[in-house]
């Protein structure tokens, strides 16, 4: 499938799921004097279901969407993956602990540095990050059950 | 005008105090700090730091906080340049070609451009709101909801015309952004809008957690991966400075810049950031090399870095004119400014003449403060760049998660800015630009409000927007935007066919 193809396929998918929603959460569309919670919503879903088709339509491009160059897909997902894992860990683990660990996985799992520098590495950025926003800058920043 | 220049000069001689000097030097140097940490944009900078004023006087505790605003604006900029991450969104149009020239090696003369390029722009503009701030704030006063309404949009349709790829794909990014920025409670109604359950979602997306992930978080699972990591960079010490070249082409830019700015600063809003915007879409369609755009074009840093910060400037004339303040941060200002017993408006100026004047002689004073302190920096800077990249970039990841976080206290908030750093990623492989996107989010909320009120005012007649002189001129501009693109794109598409035709011709003739 064509790239232009795909995004205008996309783009009118997320259209109607902005209406499906509108409808399901009964947003009142209002009148033109008093336009409700799902008027403007409705007015950009309009607009992108008209470029959805737009772009599908009027698509000049022959790039599949397979040829776009996906390669790094799994160094990406295993990125994401990691920081996911401190989006749940911060408030539990704390953060020193968290982003230490967050380290440690990216550069000797992922990145397969030797793991001693990825260790001093990971706790001189967990702890420095901390020094710098918690205690000078007074952010306050979660700490786990150990202290950390 | 010599009366101006009599009180330029009260103004200096109380700016230029010892004591003075050190609080502008104190709010330049923690403002810069606070602006390089990602996230930590000026307005929480102000925040966090507004109580450590308490104990001063009015005029040290306002140069102070101004210190720290301007320092601030320009610190944003050092994260955008040498890492991809925008500390704010003003900042989200200098990622784009400062980061390209950091990767080309030019990280240090894209740092020094900003610098100069910010205090061009922030001393041009602090002359323009000596001598304009009365007339233009009364000017700014004519603006209702329908003038709101049809600048934002004019301000979309410009980006969206000016910006390198289809128009058709920029508008529906600017209308996704727009989507995203429906996010949480209505304002006039209270409804919960697409917040699928999560009552965190309340107060909206966040413009920090959006535009770091749609650029930060993107470039880095781009970049990651790549069987060829970016090579490291050792900046040799001529490299730090811009070349004849460079300087040449920044000129034009940084003017442009710190005009477009100021006139867009004083209107209310989020006008620094949708003046960097601007900028950057106005220097690419004047370029000779628009193709040199995204791959570090120095006009397509100078442009929006100058126009950022003179919008600074810009944003000041209806907050000490008036009173009324243009934006969030102006607004803690003018909260700063109440809490030392100052009422800004148009009896400040015959009231409390050296505060004002002193206020105004400061900003003169700060940004050569600012530029004195940043331009030694600059080597210190650009010292990230020697640093490989599978080491540079947790520790990029590590400071994004926590100033997205530092915003406010909030996971919720990482979340967004990795579902921001994926759909960046995504869209990136689909060719579509991701700009548009940030400034819908910010732009959002304003419009739906301009549009609501604007109906509201005509009882339905959507006429009122050609009714009225301001909005209907820019509605025409902005309408002629568009025809004009449509226009070059049935001449292409014509070409296109005539050399077609002019080929199967030359095949059947042979």
């Amino acid at each position: 499938m064509r790239i232009d193809r795909a995004s205008g396929v996309a783009l009118v998918l997320l259209a109607a799921a902005v209406l499906e929603e509108s409808w399901r959460l009964r947003l009142p569309l209002g009148t033109l004097a008093t336009p409700g919670p799902a008027y403007m919503p409705a007015v950009l879903a309009a607009g992108l279901l008209a470029a959805g088709v737009l772009v599908a339509a009027l698509s000049r491009s022959t790039a599949t969407l397979g040829g776009a160059g996906w390669s790094e897909w799994r160094h990406s997902a295993a990125i994401l993956a990691t920081c996911a894992f401190v989006a749940l860990a911060l408030e539990r683990l704390g953060y020193r602990l968290t982003i230490a660990l967050a380290c440690v996985v990216l550069l000797a799992a992922v990145e397969r540095k030797p793991v001693l520098p990825a260790l001093l590495f990971a706790a001189g950025l967990a702890g420095g990050t901390y020094y710098l926003f918690d205690t000078v800058l007074r952010v306050q920043l979660p700490r786990g059950p150990f202290g950390f | 005008m010599l009366e101006t220049l009599g009180n330029l000069g009260l103004g200096f001689s109380v700016a230029l105090s010892p004591s003075i000097l050190i609080y502008a030097f104190v709010g330049c140097l923690v403002g810069t700090l606070v602006g390089v940490l990602p996230g930590v944009g000026p307005l929480a900078g102000i925040s966090l730091l507004l109580p450590a004023t308490f104990g001063l006087d009015a005029t040290r505790a306002i140069v102070m906080l101004a210190g720290i605003y301007y320092g601030a604006m320009y610190g944003g900029s050092t994260t955008s340049i040498l890492m991809r991450i925008p500390g704010e969104a003003a900042s989200v149009m200098t990622c784009i070609d400062g980061y390209a020239m950091a990767r080309n090696g030019r990280g240090g003369a894209a740092l020094a451009l900003a610098a100069v390029g910010s205090y061009v722009a922030g001393t041009a503009s602090v002359v323009g709101l000596m001598l304009l701030a009365p007339p233009l704030a009364e000017f700014a006063l004519r603006f209702g909801p329908p003038e709101y309404l049809a600048l934002l949009l004019f301000g979309l349709l410009v980006l969206a015309y000016m910006s390198s790829g289809s128009m058709v794909k920029s508008l529906a990014m600017a209308a996704l952004g727009l989507l995203l920025g429906m996010v949480g409670i209505d304002q006039m109604s209270g409804y919960f809008r697409f917040a699928y359950g999560f009552v965190e979602l309340g107060d909206g997306l966040g413009v920090v957690p959006v535009a770091v992930g749609l650029f930060g978080v993107a470039e880095i699972l781009a970049t990651a991966g790549k069987a060829t990591p970016p090579n490291v960079i050792k900046p040799r010490l001529r490299q730090l400075l811009p070349s004849q070249t460079e300087w040449r082409e920044s000129a034009a830019p940084i003017a442009r810049g710190t005009v477009l700015g100021f006139l867009i600063g004083i209107l209310p809003g989020s006008a620094h950031i949708i003046s960097s915007f601007v900028s950057y879409a106005l220097e690419k369609r004047l370029s000779r090399h628009p193709e040199r755009f995204g791959q570090g074009a120095v006009a397509g840093l100078a442009g929006p870095e100058s126009a950022n910060n003179s919008a600074t400037s810009g944003a000041f004339v209806p907050m000490l004119a008036l009173g009324v303040p243009s934006g969030p941060i102006p607004a803690v200002m003018l909260a700063a400014m109440m809490v030392h017993g100052v009422s800004p408006g148009p009896l400040l100026i015959q009231q409390q003449p050296q505060l004002f004047w002193g206020f105004i002689a400061s900003m003169y004073v700060g940004n050569l403060v600012l530029l004195i302190l940043n331009l030694p920096l600059v080597g210190l800077f650009v010292n990230i760049l020697r640093v490989p990249y599978p080491y540079l970039y947790p520790a990029i990841l590590v400071f994004s998660i926590l100033g997205v976080y530092a915003v406010n206290g909030s996971v919720v908030d990482v979340w967004i800015m990795l579902v921001m750093g994926l759909l960046g990623w995504v869209l990136r492989k689909l060719d579509f630009e991701t700009a548009p996107i940030v400034l819908g989010v910010v732009l959002a909320p304003m419009i739906e409000l301009s549009l609501r009120q604007s109906l509201a005012m005509s009882d339905g007649r959507y006429a009122i927007f050609v009714q009225r002189p301001i909005s209907a001129v820019l509605l025409v501009l902005g309408v002629g935007l568009v025809l004009l693109n449509v226009y070059s794109s049935v001449r292409r598409s014509l070409d296109w066919r005539a050399r077609l035709t002019l080929t199967e011709k030359g095949e059947e003739a042979r």
